[in-house]
């Protein structure tokens, strides 16, 4: 299966198209598409402006990214791996 | 310290209206991204992993108080509470929003700060010795020179539209720390028989997919000529860089294909018709910008504290630097504490470095290619006093120079151009090492790690390199030995196949303690890794990994 990701125009943090046109920041929220479709949703999200800055496809299996790229859409998923304190302490008042 | 003068003042405030406006037009659909992208990297403005990247740039690494201050609060209001302070003296914030950029923009430019030539193919911001003005193997400052070319380069009309980017780095000390001869040009100041100094100049070195240590292009340059060689070698580049190729587009290229003699031919044609022009240098033009650069003068002359905790004492051996006037000292702060991201700083640190700066550091501060800071003249009964509170702050790693002052990119944990991570393999590098005695036994050695071939992590010209690549979606990591960024340049080899992250700490470690077994008294890691050769520590990387 495939989704839809970007970067929001706003401040560029990760989103994902939903089955409504809509982005979202949750994975969980994000439409999927079998490999024949996608290319027809992108195309869609492509030819919107105002939201999302460069979409693309990515692979996903039941637990979340997957295929070549599966660890470099993990981190965009969920965030650095470097695990300082300071990133993690400021993650909590994060605007 | 240079201060802005009213022209700089100016076409900073101006940029920053003009970059104002493109956000707005961007964000209400006037400008597709496909418009926009070039101009907000004209402002240093990125777009990377989670979110937009802003690179601040920090001509030759020099800040004073106010600024260290400023970035501090950039960091606290406008990011996540840190910044990354990178090898080419740069600060990186990791999560502006875009939308409030032209905001951050003013607050630098508030304290004479700008992120422009931070991106795009123009001259990027000049690079010099961290510890100009203060070393004590100084023939001259080299940052006056740098802040000529700093104001000679910033938007330059004729080079905004280079082939690919061009970097410049002066160095005048006898050890090279600025890397002249891995930057597109280099400058070494120098005298010649009869006293007058001038430079040697050096051109076409670069790291990325094909490191290149410089050709020198000549001997000796009279100072009034800086400009207009510069100006002369630019335009060779400009005319014949290869726009077609973005990886063939860096002069090195050039200098290859042409061949040092041909490449300098074609200079020294276009400098014959340029060198008496508007270019050459008014002596009154470099007495001036000299002023601003005078070092420090203080009364008595303390000599080093001889008692303390075995801390202070430790952290004195390792990361002070003999200061050129008797009395004061330069310290490295350590941006690499043991398991940390390489090159980060909080605001709290940050604000805590800008107060030390004040009260103890003659109000500079400098940033430096293995990205940590330097205060470079402390006076030396001042030592404890800063010792003390850099301590309190997580900012007295006495490592500066050994194992585990590591330098690493951004790495796939941020980077979009990224195949591997490099921060979490450099933090367990640093773990291990320490865990093993290495940092204090290993002596001097240079550890750095790039995440990809663009080598931002510096790989090629690390005593041992780690280069992160991308093998059907896992990663692996290349290990290179005998790369060194000084007068001894030269490029590391890669030493067999890569390595599983997992393996890459022990791997390192393992280098080290054969090291140590074979060194010979006083030798430093680069001294037995030349007399042995790679092939001697071959086995040690990979011996474990076959049993």
């Amino acid at each position: 299966m495939k989704a839809i990701t970007a970067n929001r125009l706003t401040d560029g943090r990760v989103i994902y198209r939903t089955e409504q046109g809509h982005w979202t920041p949750h994975l969980a929220e994000a439409a999927r598409y079998p490999a024949d479709d996608a290319g027809t949703a992108l195309a869609l999200a492509e030819g919107e402006f105002g939201v999302a800055v460069g979409p693309y496809l990515i692979d996903l299996d039941d637990a979340g990214p997957a295929g070549q790229k599966w660890r470099r859409e993990s981190i965009r998923l969920a965030g650095p791996t470097t695990g300082t304190t300071h990133v993690l302490a400021a993650d909590a008042g994060a605007r | 310290m240079y201060r802005y003068d009213e022209h700089d003042t100016a076409l900073v405030r101006e940029r920053i209206e003009e970059f104002r406006d493109q956000v707005a037009r961007r964000m209400d659909g006037r400008l597709t991204e496909d418009e926009f992208k070039p101009l907000r990297l004209m402002n240093g403005v990125y777009l990377q992993l989670h979110a937009y990247m802003l690179r601040v740039a920090i001509p030759y690494g020099a800040l004073r108080s106010e600024q260290m201050r400023t970035l501090a609060m950039i960091a606290r209001k406008y990011d996540r509470g840190y910044g990354h302070f990178t090898t080419r003296q740069n600060i990186q914030y990791n999560w502006p929003a875009l939308t409030d950029i032209p905001e951050i923009l003013e607050k630098l430019a508030d304290v004479e700060m700008h992120a422009i030539q931070t991106s795009g193919n123009c001259i990027r911001n000049v690079t010099a010795d961290p510890f100009a003005g203060a070393a004590s193997d100084e023939l001259e400052d080299s940052r006056p020179w740098a802040e000529i070319i700093r104001q000679w380069s910033t938007f330059h009309p004729e080079f905004t539209f280079l082939p690919r980017k061009f970097k410049i780095a002066v160095n005048g000390a006898s050890d090279d720390r600025a890397a002249i001869r891995f930057h597109d040009i280099g400058l070494q100041i120098v005298e010649d028989e009869t006293g007058q100094r001038g430079f040697e100049v050096w051109v076409g070195g670069g790291q990325g997919r094909t490191p290149r240590i410089a050709r020198k292009i000549r001997d000796f340059l009279e100072p009034r000529d800086l400009l207009s060689y510069l100006t002369a070698i630019l335009r060779v580049y400009n005319q014949h860089g290869r726009r077609d190729n973005l990886y063939k587009a860096r002069i090195k290229i050039l200098v290859d294909s042409l061949g040092i003699d041909a490449f300098r031919d074609e200079v020294e044609e276009e400098w014959g018709f340029i060198r008496e022009g508007e270019l050459s240098l008014p002596e009154a033009e470099i007495s001036r910008i000299r002023s601003f650069f005078s070092s420090p003068r203080i009364e008595g002359q303390t000599p080093l504290p001889q008692t303390g905790p075995a801390a202070f004492r430790s952290w004195l051996d390792v990361n002070r630097r003999d200061h050129q006037t008797y009395g004061l000292s330069s310290v490295v702060i350590s941006l690499k504490p043991i398991g940390g991201t390489p090159g980060d700083a909080t605001a709290d640190q940050m604000d805590i470095i800008a107060e030390l700066t004040e009260r103890f550091g003659f109000d500079e501060v400098r940033v430096t290619p293995e990205q940590n800071l330097v205060l470079p003249h402390v006076r030396n009964e001042d030592l404890f006093a800063v010792w003390e509170a850099l301590s309190a702050h997580g900012l007295a790693t006495a490592n500066a120079g050994l194992s585990t002052d590591i330098v690493a990119c951004p790495g796939l944990d941020y980077c979009n151009l990224a195949n591997a991570r490099s921060i979490p393999i450099a933090q367990a590098i640093s773990e291990t090492l320490d865990a093993q005695g290495l940092s204090e036994t290993a002596g001097d050695v240079t550890i750095k790690i790039s995440g990809c071939i663009n080598a931002c992590g510096h790989h090629h010209i690390a005593h041992i390199g780690v280069l992160g690549v991308d093998k059907r979606g896992e990663e692996f990591y290349q290990i290179t030995l005998g790369g060194a960024m000084g007068t001894d340049a030269a490029v590391g080899e890669i030493v067999g196949k890569g390595l599983a992250g997992d393996d890459v700490p022990g791997a390192i470690a393992r280098i080290l303690h054969h090291y140590k077994a074979l060194r010979e008294d006083g030798e430093d890691f680069i001294d037995t890794l030349r007399r042995l050769g790679s092939d001697a520590f071959k086995e040690a990387i990979y011996a474990e990994l076959a049993a």
